[in-house]
């Protein structure tokens, strides 16, 4: 037996490519196998977005869902199934789709080795929001481009373009499959390099929970993988090899997000970007932030329950999760059996990246309760950059106040320590107090303390303890109604102008 | 056989110059169907290369152990100094980078090895399998440490005019003060890349992303030991070069045609981007000690100031980089007596390299500085200082000489200034943010608008030439080649408009193709914003000759002098008929008239003296001016740029649409050096910010939706191409007033600002808001 073959759908074309090893990325795939070099690799990590890609997916009411992804981190077999347009797939040099028209027309490019990628990006843009009647403000273009990085122009023109492309005349909607006819294709690294050991290569990707336990079970060495904008990386940057995936983002119930009378339950196979949408439902507050959760195609592909189970100490999901008290369900299959439990996000981390799944365990939800009544929670990052940035210091408050009095104060912090912890001895501070700016100073006195935040390539360790009391006196002042202005917003100069 | 052409009637701008006209390969970038060196078809048999690297900053190489690598399925080669036939040390300007490391590795990064496979992530895997064996030596990561111990790669380079110390006893006030500004990567969207092909009779084709093919065949020659005339050396567009592409590409082609004379096949060297994180150069940090007399007004009455130059491990283009930036420490004012320090310190870094703006951005930094501290400290408004300072604007009665002994005679700052200030209600702009900032508030604003005088023309003179090859075919379409190379600044589109209008025929029907070292021998890097200036006058200089060659002709057909023939819109007319263009290049062809030309050209009036650095380095000035206002967070030291008015001088725009792309696309680059962009290493040396994970150059958000450009609406007074001036660089300091205007609100948050080093991260704003 070889390496495992896939397929998918191309400018109406059924393409099956024989022979393609588990890591083999989907840039590698689109570049070395079909040939199309369009998509450029910009920095192989799912940083700059030069390797843009739109995918489509058949939702569960049968309706075609497209979403932009960067091909460099994301796996080939990935794409087993689905869809895909690269930039050669929307418009030829004689007939540009709107996109590429305004792209030209507003000036959008220079050097040109971003523009694939802008013009994909540009291109869902086009077909989720522009289709369906939705106006591409200046601020929903910015949003949607946080993953794309150009150094030529400045941006101007390209967000200039974002707003001009509904101007143009629409072109027919994108072309699906016409035939089943398949055109088959050599991977280019089998053919060059025959891999050892091809008889023991898996890709495996079941679409139902109970498959999943039951291939976690049998294959214990197997790596989970999910959106793989991490492990994307320890492949591509790491140049790590496995044998065996499993991928979890085709099952069905985990792609679900459930509303409980108490709690909503979000699949860990649930992209990032459609979690915070659910969280952003019940506590519309968390929108900023969840912009400046990566770019939207890292969110497009990255699942919360992969930011979960990886349990960096930067992860920007899981100091709030903590702070609005969520927990996580792990599953596996004993004995024919299902087996489930349920436990506090912050029990689930034992150090750095480690934590207590068992060798047949997955993650499989993320339970977040529902706001209180009179629950207050506020989630602050800082960055270098506001957008696309990983956080020095990540902060996330949940106050739930009796009258004046604490009732309870819930605080997850994210760069202080070995993994994303709670802050329990200032929440045990905070029992029963009051919630008054003498307090607050005790509280952030305690949580300043509590932590020993080390020095890298982001921040001080020093600047790091100083931000976690900086931002908690954000929080006291957004708590007292201050008038607070976040510049990470993208409306800060508006705000300031109609604060002045 | 026909071919297809656009249709010549159509109704046409008479000139394309002047015209904003799309980039001649946006519709082929916009469909993905522009090819990079990636894209290109690869020859059989292709091999790939990654580099080994070395894990320690300074040290002793002992060798290598490559048993693991080689023993690597699909690995063919490791290859190291011994594989060099010719001579294994680079560098142009002191011959002190070895090709790959020999006896000693001077940074983390420096490639010891190279090893070939049958694809990229093979090499890139047994890369890693090679152990160095190296002896750790102290390594210098520092200028102080360098200062300390005399390490330099180059000599030291003082300039005095005046009596700097006497005038400093004498001035009225006097401030000093210390302050750094960090490195920058380029961060070009396309990574290094090179590939070599070995030809017949020992003869080579490279493929460089390079903004130099010239140096790059230099290089590729000199390393195998082979005459140039055996390299050839192409590339259509690179994916961004900003600079980092002048010299630095030269190691990988370099690398790449020793792997293919060690296999014997084509071979390809894309580095990884982490990878080219670590090997390439980047922008000059400097560290700035300073000290300046003025009177009540502001005006400098004595300067004295020390720039440590951190160039890294080789001299590489830092003596002129270093220069550029003693020339650039006036950037608009009148320094009468002034006394400038450059140390060129050799730390075991990468080597930094040229960076758009060359020096001048860190020369133009310390006395954008200087000015808001003299305006604080007066309790005056910062651009009436700056105006004071000013060079004056008209040349002949004093406060007209630079430094380095050039008269200023291009000055239009009297006029652009004000007008800027005019446009942009500075003053009440001024008002509205110190009236927010009395409020008590956590966010406070600053607002700065400084301007930027930038000398055009490279340095060493002999760069400040040129050549261009015209062809025009029997069908009338016509081809360009010029020695620059296109990085996406839209240097092949002003070209081809320049072309076009010089032969009368319309824009399409102008194309042109890779820059190649067979076509222009000798070509000078397209660098110092003179692209235009120089290979655009040289490409008018080819079509003109065909032109002249052409009035000949058809005034011989009509017995008319040349003189009376005119080329326009695609017809040829003399006083007696009008012909179309394709029936006269018809005719030409069957009378043996020569269809193609070449054309030189070398800038005039620039003269300068290496050793005492004065003479006339400029052909003439571009001006500008910016003024940006930020916001900053006092709890975290968080800050955003919230507007920016720009107004700034490319004398007679050969293409507005390129020039504002060059302008706003340069200033958002200067505004990342400033802000977000920091590059971090560690106490062993080692780049910790490695990738852009982890290095953030500005994205969409960091944009503010107030970021306004206009054109000086004026020529160039010198006689340069179609009235034009130069643009590549000069926006890049139009960003300085994002660095100012950051000063002035940590200021007016009771911060100190002398505690702040750029960038200004806001780590680095939040310890002078604390200091």
């Amino acid at each position: 037996m070889t390496s495992q073959s896939l397929h998918f759908y191309r400018r109406g074309l059924r393409v099956e490519v024989m022979n393609v090893p588990p890591t083999r990325t989907l840039l590698q795939l689109i570049r070395e196998d079909l040939k199309a070099c369009g998509t450029k690799e910009g920095c192989n990590e799912g940083d700059c977005g030069a390797c843009t890609v739109v995918l489509g997916e058949t939702d569960a009411k049968g309706r075609l869902q497209l979403k932009a992804v960067n091909s460099c981190i994301r796996l080939a077999h990935s794409v087993n199934g689905l869809h895909l347009w690269t930039v050669e797939d929307i418009g030829t040099p004689e007939a540009l789709h709107p996109c590429q028209q305004a792209m030209v027309a507003c000036h959008g490019s220079q050097c040109g080795f971003c523009t694939p990628g802008f013009v994909m990006s540009l291109f869902a843009m086009y077909e989720t929001r522009v289709r369906s009647g939705q106006s591409i403000t200046r601020e929903v273009a910015q949003e949607d481009l946080s993953g794309n990085l150009c150094r030529c122009t400045g941006y101007r023109p390209i967000l200039d373009a974002a707003q001009r492309m509904a101007s143009y005349p629409s072109p027919t909607p994108p072309m699906l499959l016409k035939s089943e006819h398949s055109a088959y294709i050599p991977c280019a690294q089998t053919a060059n390099l025959p891999l050892k050991n091809q008889t023991n290569q898996r890709y495996h990707r079941p679409d139902r929970l109970s498959e999943l336990l039951r291939l976690r079970a049998a294959h214990p060495r197997a790596q989970i993988v999910a959106g793989t904008t991490d492990v994307g990386l320890w492949i591509n940057k790491g140049h790590q090899q496995f044998d065996e995936l499993l991928d979890v983002t085709r099952v069905a119930e985990l792609r679900r997000v459930e509303r409980y009378p108490h709690h909503i339950a979000i699949g860990a196979a649930v992209t990032l970007h459609e979690a915070f949408d659910a969280l952003i439902k019940d506590r519309p507050q968390l929108r900023d932030f969840s912009l400046r959760f990566a770019g939207l195609s890292v969110r497009n592909s990255g699942t919360l329950g992969g930011n979960v189970a990886n349990g960096s100490p930067i992860g920007d999901s899981m100091p709030l999760l903590i702070a609005l008290g969520a927990n996580i369900v792990l599953m596996s299959q004993r004995k024919g059996q299902t087996v489930s439990r349920d436990m506090r996000l912050e029990d689930f981390y034992t150090g750095y990246r480690q934590n207590v799944l068992a060798k047949d365990e997955v993650l499989a939800w993320i339970k977040v309760p529902l706001p209180a009544k009179r629950e207050f929670s506020r989630v602050y990052k800082l960055s270098k950059r506001y957008d696309d940035d990983i956080s020095a210091v990540c902060l996330a408050v949940s106050l739930h106040l009796d009258g004046s009095r604490i009732d309870k104060l819930s605080i997850g912090v994210g760069g202080v320590a070995a993994t994303p912890v709670r802050a329990r001895k200032t929440e045990q501070l905070a029992h029963s107090a009051i919630w008054c700016r003498h307090r607050f100073e005790a509280l952030k006195e305690s949580l300043q303390a509590e932590f020993s935040p080390i020095s890298d390539m982001r921040a001080s360790g020093e600047y790091r303890r100083a931000m976690i009391g900086a931002l908690f006196e954000r929080f006291w002042m957004e708590s007292q109604g201050e008038p607070v202005i976040r510049l990470e917003s993208l409306g800060a100069a508006k705000q300031l102008e109609a604060l002045s | 056989m026909k071919r297809d052409l656009p249709p010549t009637a159509l109704p046409l701008a008479p000139s394309a110059a002047g015209q904003s006209l799309p980039h001649e390969s946006a519709v082929a970038q916009m469909s993905g169907a522009a090819h990079y060196i990636d894209d290109l078809a690869e020859p059989q048999g292709m091999l790939y290369v990654a580099p080994v690297c070395s894990p320690v900053a300074h040290g002793h190489l002992r060798g290598i152990d490559a048993s693991a690598a080689l023993a690597l399925p699909g690995v063919r080669a490791v290859i190291t100094h011994a594989d060099i036939p010719g001579d294994p040390i680079l560098a142009a300007f002191a011959h002190d980078e070895p090709i790959l490391a020999n006896d000693k590795v001077q940074f983390v990064g420096q490639a010891i090895a190279l090893v070939v496979a049958v694809d990229v992530m093979t090499a890139r895997r047994a890369a890693r399998l090679v152990k160095p064996r190296i002896d750790a030596l102290p390594a210098i990561l520092s200028t102080e440490e360098a200062m300390q111990q005399s390490s330099f790669v180059l000599p030291p380079v003082h300039v005095q005019r005046g009596d700097a110390a006497a005038a400093m006893k004498q001035a009225p006030h006097t401030l000093r003060g210390a302050f750094s500004c960090g490195a920058q990567e380029h961060f070009y969207l396309e990574g290094q890349i090179a590939t070599a092909q070995p030809l017949e009779q020992n003869q080579w084709l490279v493929h460089s992303s390079t903004q130099h093919p010239g140096e790059v065949q230099h290089w590729v020659a000199h390393a195998l030991g082979i005459p140039m005339s055996q390299v050839r050396v192409e590339c259509r567009r690179m994916g961004g070069g900003f600079g980092g592409k002048e010299t630095q590409a030269g190691h990988l082609a370099v690398w790449a045609a020793l792997a293919a004379r060690k296999t014997g096949s084509a071979i390809k060297l894309r580095l990884d981007r982490d990878d080219d994180f670590m090997i390439t150069g980047k922008r000059h940090p400097f560290d700035y000690d300073w000290q300046v007399g003025f009177d009540n007004s502001g005006r400098i009455t004595a300067l004295d100031v020390t720039m440590r130059v951190n160039c890294g491990f080789s001299a590489d283009l830092s003596g002129p980089v270093a220069d550029r930036a003693v020339f650039h420490v006036d950037n608009a004012y009148h320094l009468e007596n002034v006394a400038i320090h450059s140390y060129r310190c050799k730390t075991n870094t990468q080597s930094h390299t040229a960076f758009r703006g060359f020096g001048g951005p860190q020369g133009m930094l310390v006395i954008e500085t200087i000015m808001g501290d003299i305006a604080r400290h007066l309790e005056r408004d910062a651009l009436d200082v700056r105006m004071a300072n000013l060079y004056a604007a008209n040349p002949g009665n004093g406060r007209d000489t630079t430094h380095y002994d050039m008269r200023v005679e291009d000055n239009i700052l009297h006029d652009l200034l004000p007008k800027l200030e005019q446009t942009i209600e500075y003053r009440c702009a001024q008002e509205a943010v110190l009236a927010w900032n009395s409020k008590p508030h956590h966010i406070k604003r600053g607002l700065a608008l400084t301007p930027v005088k930038f000398g055009i023309s490279f340095t060493a003179t002999l760069f400040n030439q040129a050549g261009a090859l015209v062809h025009v075919f029997t069908d009338g379409s016509v081809q360009v080649n010029h020695g620059g190379t296109e990085m996406g600044q839209g240097l092949h589109t002003k070209v081809c408009q320049i072309v076009a209008d010089e032969l009368g025929i319309p824009f399409e029907l102008v194309r042109i193709t890779a820059s190649a070292t067979d076509k222009i021998p000798n070509a000078s890097a397209t660098a110092a914003s003179a692209g235009t200036d120089l290979n655009g006058r040289a490409a008018q200089f080819a079509a003109r000759s065909i032109r002249e060659k052409l009035a000949v002709f058809v005034g011989g057909l009509d017995g008319s002098g040349a003189g009376a023939i005119e080329f326009k819109s695609g017809q040829v007319s003399s006083p007696k008929t009008t012909r179309s263009w394709l029936e006269v290049i018809q005719a030409a062809y069957a009378n043996r008239i020569q269809l193609w030309s070449d054309g030189f050209y070398a800038t005039p009036k620039i003269h300068y003296d290496k050793k005492t650095l004065s003479g006339r380095p400029f052909y003439y000035f571009a001006y500008g001016a910016a003024c940006t206002e930020v916001a900053i967070d006092t709890l975290t030291g968080e800050s955003r740029v919230l507007k920016v008015d720009i107004l700034h001088d490319v004398g007679r725009s050969i293409n507005p649409a390129l020039d504002i792309g060059q302008i706003e696309g340069a200033f958002v680059q200067g505004m990342g050096w400033l802000t977000t962009e920091q590059l971090v290493w560690n106490a062993s040396g080692k780049l910790t910010t490695h990738a852009p994970s982890t290095y953030k150059i500005p994205a969409t958000g960091c944009i503010p939706e107030h970021f306004k450009v206009s054109l000086w609406p004026q020529a160039n007074r010198e006689d340069n191409i179609f009235g034009s001036k130069a643009v590549g660089e000069p926006p890049f300091m139009l960003a300085i007033s994002v660095w100012e205007a950051v000063r002035h609100a940590v200021a007016q948050a009771g911060g100190d600002v002398s505690k702040l080093n750029a960038p200004c991260t806001s780590e680095s704003v939040y310890r002078a808001l604390k200091a």
